[in-house]
Formats: structure tokens, sequence, C-alpha cells
């Protein structure tokens, strides 16, 4: 039962399902051949017999001619008489008497079209015992006189037997032959198929680290196994990455959501008259609350971001105005904290985007200068426009303490904040929210060393007018 | 004033209905749109609130349908859905202003405020003044008991902003969208330095402040009681 259902699968599959098609076709068109070939090779041999048959019989209509009927028979004789002849004679009165041949009588078969008759030559004592038909044309001469002159056939019922045999091997060996490739071609198709199917089985299992093998032979195959492996990478980011999230979420909402609660219990366990310290309590309430919103609200753009459900939406964008808004509203911050927030806008580069989107990024890139640089550091907001392999560059550069080469990677997760004590507000979003924005739209993001700070860029595609 | 709140979610339309009467305001309320389609069709209401989900008929037609009529009574969307495509599609719908839940009450009645209060002085001025601060649109100058005050382009917009809503109490949110369109919260309050740079020139060297602090909401301009 193992064994044929395997079998039984493989004959309903599309490769197999073709491969049988094929076939079919392949059979018709022998078969088609094959009955020409016979048809012609038969069809010549007969059209010679005919041929010699009217050369014998032209032969003896001139010995009846030049010698009467006496030569006629002794001619008649005459031929008849070799041992090995493949030749039939018979000469009869208009009464059936046999005056000359080697027939033992006159055959009942009536002629078919083109004067041809055919019978069995054993019926009538014929030159030898061979049960082989033969071939023959009757003539009535003068006086009723009956003339025969026929051939065996039997060289050529043996060669067409023997064709009959041959061309039904050859048609069975077609057969076979086709049969077992089509289902060795469909075998392996099918393999490949099945390794698709085997690893797409064990991905819906829940293993999002199988790949489908590759061939390498890069046919069609091959390549819908690799644009898979390339749709199973991106899912499987995906899904570290909403995992990561998720994770951090229930980590880092925790943390304040128990803070609340806590806050609010005491208070009322605490059972004082003192309005007053009810109301400082709500406050805090509102404030811890807000503090959560802000993160579920950067949480939310990140994924507005990321899903790209907005891409369709993207309208041509002046970067320079962005970056212009985005200074105006952070130079002030910055003088305030004692920083110098130099604007650099070099070109008036538009490009494809979403503007609410670009200029939080750049908010956020602002953001994180002024956090981070102590007083009397100085940020520059720089906007570039096309150049090799960019169409445009926004880069906020500062001369803080900088993120060391092997943390870079690490600061674009979600959550993820150097300073663990977390001495400074802020979600640990922010950078990861750029992040989101710049592949929205293409763009890379570039953290570089400033020497000494930090340079990041958002650096967009040339394609990204 | 009378408002109109259109809010399927019996819990929200109640705290919203709660909330706006203790602030002195009238409210009725409908649990779905085609009750409050019903409602704002037959009543006069100086302002309405309106779910965008709601069952019968979708906060989005609803307006649609009332602007058609020629109702004109002011709009505000309170939502679930927060984008910023979401925002422009209640905008265009002929919405006045944008509100995505979860909300701050305060900031909910600093914005139907100013939208009344926009509404009711639609004609185009040139100048505004509050108590002895006045501002010339058309100059672009500002000028505070007869002394002139230099202003950057984005301090006298704020200003400008502040003075069209004198009295009313303007949100960091309400700011951030009509002064630098910015339809999101920047993490760090960068609205508080603008304020705090507008207050030293307009009131550091007068006696009497006109920028005063609404402690949980936002700043309000206005002349001394």
């Amino acid at each position: 039962m193992k064994a044929v259902l395997p079998t039984l699968r493989l004959l309903r599959t599309t490769p197999f399902r073709l491969a049988l098609l094929y076939l079919g076709l392949f059979i018709i068109s022998v078969g088609v051949i094959l009955g020409v070939v016979y048809r012609s090779t038969a069809g010549f041999l007969e059209e010679e017999i005919g041929a010699t048959i009217a050369l014998e019989v032209a032969g003896l209509q001139d010995q009846y001619r030049s010698a009467g009927l006496r030569g006629l028979v002794d001619s008649v004789r005459e031929r008849s008489g070799y041992s090995h002849t493949n030749s039939i004679y018979l000469l009869t009165t208009p009464g059936g008497v046999i005056l000359a041949g080697n027939l033992s009588g006159w055959p009942d078969a009536t002629a078919g079209p083109g004067g041809w008759t055919h019978f069995k030559i054993s019926d009538y004592g014929g030159v030898n015992n061979r049960p082989s038909t033969a071939m023959a044309v009757s003539f009535v001469l003068p006086g009723q006189f009956r003339l025969l002159v026929g051939r065996d056939m039997s060289e050529l019922d043996q060669l067409r037997g023997r064709m009959v045999v041959s061309l039904r091997w050859v048609f069975l060996v077609t057969v076979v032959l086709g049969l077992g490739g089509g289902l060795l071609l469909a075998r392996g198709a099918m393999h490949r198929i099945e390794a698709i199917n085997r690893t797409t089985h064990r991905i819906m299992a829940g293993d999002l680290s199988g790949r489908v093998p590759r061939g390498g032979g890069g046919d069609e195959i091959d390549r819908l196994a690799g644009n898979l492996n390339a749709m199973l990478d991106q899912i499987e980011r995906l899904m570290t990455g909403m995992r990561q999230v998720t994770e951090s979420v229930a980590h880092d909402l925790r943390t304040p959501l128990s803070r609340l609660r806590a806050r609010v219990e005491l208070a009322l366990i605490r059972e004082t008259d003192d309005p007053e310290v009810y109301r400082a309590v709500l406050q805090d309430t509102i404030l811890e609350a807000d503090r959560l919103l802000a993160t579920f609200t950067a949480l939310l753009s990140i994924a507005e971001a990321e899903s790209g459900a907005n891409r369709k939406a993207l309208e041509p964008v002046r970067l320079a105005d962005v970056v212009r808004l985005a200074a105006d509203l952070y130079e002030p911050v910055a003088e305030e904290k004692g920083l110098t927030l130099v604007t650099d806008i070099r070109a008036e580069p538009t490009v494809r985007g979403n503007e609410q989107l670009l200029a939080q990024a750049v908010s956020n890139l602002l953001d994180n200068a002024i956090k981070y640089t102590p007083e009397g550091g100085r940020i520059t907001l720089l906007l570039e426009g096309a150049g090799p392999g960019q169409a445009a560059r926004v880069t906020v550069a500062d001369n803080g303490p900088g993120i060391p080469p092997e943390m870079r990677e690490k600061v674009l997760e979600r959550f993820v904040r150097l300073d663990a004590a977390r001495a400074s507000p802020g979600n640990g979003l922010g950078l990861s929210l750029v992040e989101a924005v710049a592949r929205l739209h293409d763009a890379s993001l570039r953290l570089e060393d400033n020497e000494p700070g930090l340079k990041v860029g958002i650096v967009f595609p040339p394609d990204a007018g | 004033m009378k408002v109109l709140v259109i809010e399927d979610d019996q819990q929200a339309a109640s705290y919203l209905a709660k909330g706006l009467k203790e602030a002195g305001h009238v409210v009725d309320a409908a649990n779905d749109g085609k009750e409050g389609l019903f409602l704002a069709g037959s009543e006069h209401y100086d302002v309405m609130i309106v779910d965008r989900m709601l069952p019968g008929r979708d906060g989005l037609s609803l307006v649609e349908i009332l602007r058609a009529t020629g109702n004109d009574t002011p709009v505000l969307f309170l939502s679930a859905l927060g984008s910023v495509d979401d925002r422009v599609k209640g905008l265009k719908a002929g919405g006045d202003d944008y509100l995505t839940k979860p909300f701050a009450f305060s900031e909910l009645l600093a914005r139907i405020e100013v939208l009344v209060r926009r509404r009711s002085a639609a004609q185009p001025q040139t100048r505004l003044s509050v108590a002895d601060l006045e501002l010339d649109l058309l100059s672009r100058t500002v000028r505070r008991a007869g002394k002139s005050i230099d202003l950057l382009p984005r301090e006298f917009a704020l200003l400008e902003y502040l003075m069209r809503n004198a009295g009313s109490v303007v949100t960091r949110t309400m700011m951030l969208e009509n002064v630098w369109d910015y339809h999101f919260d920047p993490q760090t309050n960068v609205i508080d330095v603008h304020i705090a740079r507008l207050r030293q020139k307009i009131d550091k060297d007068f006696p009497t402040p006109l920028i005063h602090t609404v402690r949980g909401a936002g700043y309000s301009l206005r002349a001394p009681q």
C-alpha cells in the first residue's frame, strides 16, 4: 500500500499528466507514420508484382498472336514447368478442361476492381503447399478459351506479416519508453516540488528557519525556490521583529502600568481627608498615562511607516521645507540647552514621500542630538541634493559622545537605549521610527562617526525623486 | 454652547456628555449615524462631535451629507483612526478638526471652543488686538502699549494663532498643528520653549502678563480681567 500510494500520487501530478498528453500525441504520430510506411512498402511490392504479371501476359499474348493456341499451350506448359516458379498459369477450354498450367482448377473467386483475382493457392493444388494467396488476372481468348496468369503472393504475405510484427514492436517500445520517460521526468519535477511542499509544511508547522533547496540550474523551479526563500527571509525578519516588539512592549509597558496601579492603590489605602493628596496622585497618574500613550503613539507611527500601507500615498515632498520647519522648531530648544544648531541647506531636492513621517524622522534626529549633546556642543542639520548613489541626503551631526560602532545596529532596535539607567526621558523608539521611515522611502539610514559625535544620515536612493 | 455628540460607545458618550455639561455646555447625544443625522438636521448646534466609526452610517458620510445640504455647523471628528491619512480624509469630508482617541478632555474642550470662535469671527481681519497688544497682518508688525516688538516669522505666526483664539485655551498639539503643520507630537515639549521666548518679548517688560499657562492643558492669551 505504501509503495502504491506515491505512484498514484505521481499519476495525478501535472508533470505526469503533461507527459501523458505528450505521449498520446506521440503515439498517434508514430501510428500514422508507421501506417504510411506499411502502406507504401506493401503497396509498392504489390504494384511490382502487378507489373511482372502484366509483362508475362504481354509475352503470352505475343506468343498467341504469332503461334496460335498451340503455341500458347506450349508456352504455358513450358513456363509452368519450372520447379521453383512463383508464377501461376492456367489455360482451359470453354468447357473447363485444363490444357496447360500449374493449377488444379479454375478459382471460384470473382475478379475485384482492375480485373485482379485473389485466391488461396492450396485450394487449387498450386505449385507448392504453402497456404499462401495468389493474385491473378484472367482473359477470355477467341473461341472462349480462358487464360489465367498470376503470381504466388507468399513472399509478400510473409513480408507483410513480418512488417506488422515489427511495427507492433516499434509501437509497443514507443509506448513503454514514452510512459517510462514521462514517469521519470514527472518524478524529477515532482521531487523538487515535493521538496518545496515539505519546506512549506515545516514552516506552517512553526519552523521558520526552513528554506527550499535550490538545484543551482537557474531554471524556473529554481527561481521559484529563490523567490520563496526571499519571501521567507522577509517573513522571518518581520516575525522576529514582531516578537521582539511584543516582548519589549510587554516589558516596557508593564513597568509604568504597575507603577501607575501601585500609586492609585496606595492613595486609596492611605485614606486621608486631604483632597490635595488625591489630586496629586491623579495628576501623576495622568502624567504617567500620557507617557504610556506617547509610547503607544510612537509604536503606531513605526507600524504605520513599516507596514508601507501608505506607500501608494507617497507624493512629492520638498525636503528643504521639511528641514527648515524642523530647524525652526528645534533651534530655540537647542539654544535653551546651550547648543548651537546650524542649518545648512545646499540644495532643494524633491523626493517622493510622506511629508509628516519625514518631518517626524528629522524631528526625532534633532531631538536625539539635542538630548545627548552636552552644553556648548554644536549640531549640524545638513541637506544635500543629488550626488553619486543618492537623490538627496539629510544629515544630523553632533559632537556629543556618539555611539560606539558595535552598538550602532543595536540602537535601531525598538526600546533600546544606550543609557541603561534611563536617566534621560524618552522611550527608545526615536531611531526605530527614523529607520522605519527611511525604509518606507527606500532610503538607507547611515550611522557614522562624526569624530567626535554621531552623524546620522538619511540617504535617499537615486530614483527617489 | 449647544453640543451634539454622535458616538455609539455608551460609556464614551456619557463621559463626553458629563464633561461637556460640567464645562457649562448643553449636550444632545446620538447613538448611531441615523439618529445623529436626524438631530443635526432638525436642531441648531454650535458644534458637533462625531465619531468616525458609527453603526447605521459612518461619520465621514454623515458629515459629507450635512455639508452637501448646506449645514455648516463646526464638526470635530473624534476617532481611534489616527494616521495622517485618516485625518486628511476626515478634514476633506468636511470636518473642521480631528482629535484622536484616547484624548485628554482639556484638549477636546479647547478645540471645540476654538472651533466655535473661528466660525463666529470668519470675516477677514487685518488687525488683531488684545488689551494693549496689537498685531498688524498687513505690515506684519506687533506693538504693545505703543512700543514696537520685533518677532521672528515663526513667533509672529504663533502669536497670531494665539491672538485669533484669544480668551480660549490653546493646547500644544493645536499649536503644532496650526503653526507648524506638524500632525504628530515631537518627543520633547518644544512648544514650551517657543512660548517662553514669545513671553520674553510680549510680557517681560510689561506689568500685566497676557500669555497664561493653563495647567494640564496648554496656554491662553487673554486680556487681564
